[in-house]
């Protein structure tokens, strides 16, 4: 099967810097597959999602490579038709459920405009999608949430209604930006499932950002993990699992607190892997300015 | 009385640095309140009962919503019990006013969750710690903020430097080094590294591991998340709605935990193993 989405290549830098903070990133998703984009704050793995998505903020561009969206070059499309094709087939499950929401709308309006502005339904059609989504992502009484202010919910209701949201339009590819981080670890098991239930059912693509193996181990097939924008090890979940070839994953998953072998976790991440790492990354740059 | 009493060894007077009985928090529900009269009470604790050893490490875990905040700024009088006994050192410290409690105070100190939030963006980290210091009336100050970033594995020319130009990680280790720089004795340390990427989590574990060992301090350490504790805690205390469902010494909690609210929320902790049974 070919590949739903394809990053190529891609450099993005602060416009009019020579500095990039995505470094040559390539990666691809097959339908149905989930790839985890693993790293620390700043590694520029939400930058990825924001890239696909088109909501890169204004002051950085992007200045090489390309992304494939159903075999579309997006970077050559005119903007509309960009918008139009990235409205049409892909999603956001964003981080935190409470900025993600507008406050002052109740939920039904939330999930069904998308729906009706962007996909041309009608209204009622909306609402009956809203109503049966809800259903699917295990929420009791649809009607009630629907006409609630997101106030009036709890994170985990709140997650579950953006879960819903995302895969409202049948989108085929869904961002997954650290859905979780805000939540309880019962609630987080809650809403992983329900993500891989949705995922597995409509067989949609998805990047799963997060900072946390731990999570990238229950929802994911493949990995990378990025370090200052770059990609450092690729791999298959079971085989990263067995033992992570690069030394700065391998540090990352130590460091990774395990309560059933407290001695072999909670390692603190060794100065000179950290060091070593970001030469790699910069004799990357060098390499590619000559290349470029 | 709910739970069992967690001190393994039987206390003396001497080494018991906290205790607690029947400790209860309530607070008024504004929602509910009508337009005349009182608002009615929410039970946030029912009735905790907790010994806290000197030189122990005790860990407070429970869902959002479980008290285990409120337990902790309860102890610390930052907020007012409705019943109850707190002890501090022997002494009854549950209804002592402001003036006598200041003392106190100096002797009981708090690492909050977000770092960026409890500095002051507008002083330099020397000054964030010394401030504190003068508060109190030490002597030398210039000296200890040094002894403290020392401790904390900062390098001393970072007093320099304004919270905003740190990372995550280090703006916590300036919390702790704000907080040991009074030479206290207890340490609350509510969720410091639930913000913090998992290098720098057990960076600063690891420097709060060492300095309770060093300086021979008391901490409570609460976290939503069991994985950490273990590393951490002598004992744990699983609160759910204000209850304590389970409190007892660490590594029997979580080879063979007791409560089933307990191995539910064990289960949940997502192991960096794609072969987790429970999922």
């Amino acid at each position: 099967m070919s590949a739903f989405l394809t990053v190529n290549n891609l450099s993005a830098a602060l416009h009019g810097f020579d500095q990039r903070v995505l470094r040559s990133v390539s990666f691809s998703i097959d339908t149905g597959e989930v790839l985890g984009l693993v790293g620390e704050s700043g590694a520029g793995k939400s930058m990825i999602g924001k890239a696909i998505l088109g909501i890169l903020p204004s002051a950085i561009e992007i200045v090489e490579g390309e992304i494939l969206l159903d075999g579309q070059d997006l970077q050559k499309m005119k903007p509309a038709d960009r918008r139009r094709l990235i409205g049409a087939t892909a999603a956001l499950i964003p981080q935190d459920p409470l900025t993600a929401l507008n406050p002052s709308r109740r939920i039904e309006p939330q999930i069904t405009n998308r729906l009706v502005d962007i996909l041309g339904w009608t209204k009622s059609d909306a609402r009956g999608r809203a109503m049966e989504l809800l259903n699917e992502v295990h929420i009791d009484n649809p009607e009630r949430v629907m006409a609630s202010y997101p106030h009036e919910l709890s994170g985990g209701m709140r997650q579950r209604v953006l879960i819903a949201s995302a895969f409202a339009a049948n989108p085929k590819l869904v961002i997954a930006d650290e859905p979780t981080t805000a939540l309880d670890v019962t609630v987080q098991k809650q809403i992983l499932r329900l993500i891989r239930e949705l995922q597995t059912r409509h067989s949609t693509a998805m990047v799963f950002v997060t900072h946390d193996l731990g999570v990238v181990s229950k929802v994911c097939q493949r990995l990378s993990v990025l370090y200052g924008g770059k990609i450092v090890e690729n791999s298959s979940v079971p085989d990263f699992f067995e033992g992570p070839k690069h030394a700065y994953s391998r540090a990352l998953l130590a460091a990774t607190p395990k309560y059933n072998d407290p001695d072999a976790s909670l390692l603190p991440v060794d100065e000179a892997v950290i060091e070593a790492v970001a030469a790699e990354v910069l004799a990357a740059d060098k390499e590619w300015r000559h290349g470029g | 009385m709910v739970g069992e009493t967690g001190a393994d060894k039987v206390a003396t007077k001497s080494d018991l640095l906290f205790s607690a009985k029947g400790l209860e928090v309530a607070f008024p529900d504004m929602g509910a309140k009508p337009v005349f009269g009182r608002a009615p009470l929410i039970q946030i604790l029912n009735g905790i009962d907790l010994d806290i050893t000197r030189g122990s490490v005790l860990g407070i875990v429970g869902g959002s919503g479980s008290g285990k905040s409120t337990l902790g700024r309860a102890l610390l009088r930052l907020i007012e019990p409705t019943a109850g006994i707190i002890e501090f050192d022997g002494q009854d410290i549950t209804h002592l006013g402001e003036d006598a409690l200041r003392p106190i105070r100096r002797r009981m100190q708090m690492i909050f969750q977000d770092p960026m939030s409890s500095l002051n963006p507008r002083q330099r980290v020397g000054a964030i710690i010394a401030d504190p210091m003068q508060m109190h009336g030490f002597e030398n100050i210039s000296t200890r903020v040094d002894d403290a970033l020392d401790h904390v594995g900062l390098p001393r020319n970072f007093r320099s430097r304004y919270p905003h130009e740190l990372s995550g990680g280090q703006r916590q280790r300036v919390g702790i080094a704000r907080a040991i720089a009074l030479k206290p004795e207890f340490i609350l340390a509510d969720e410091i590294v639930s913000g913090l990427d998992v290098s720098s989590q057990a960076q600063v574990l690891n420097v709060l591991a060492g300095l309770v060992k060093e300086l021979g301090l008391t901490l409570a350490f609460i976290s939503h998340d069991l994985s950490v504790i273990r590393r951490l805690c002598d004992t744990v205390m699983v609160l759910q709605r204000g209850n304590i469902v389970e409190y007892g010494d660490a590594n029997s909690l979580f080879d063979a935990p007791k409560s089933a609210y307990t191995r539910e929320l064990l289960d949940a902790i997502p192991l960096p193993d794609p072969q987790q049974a429970g999922w």
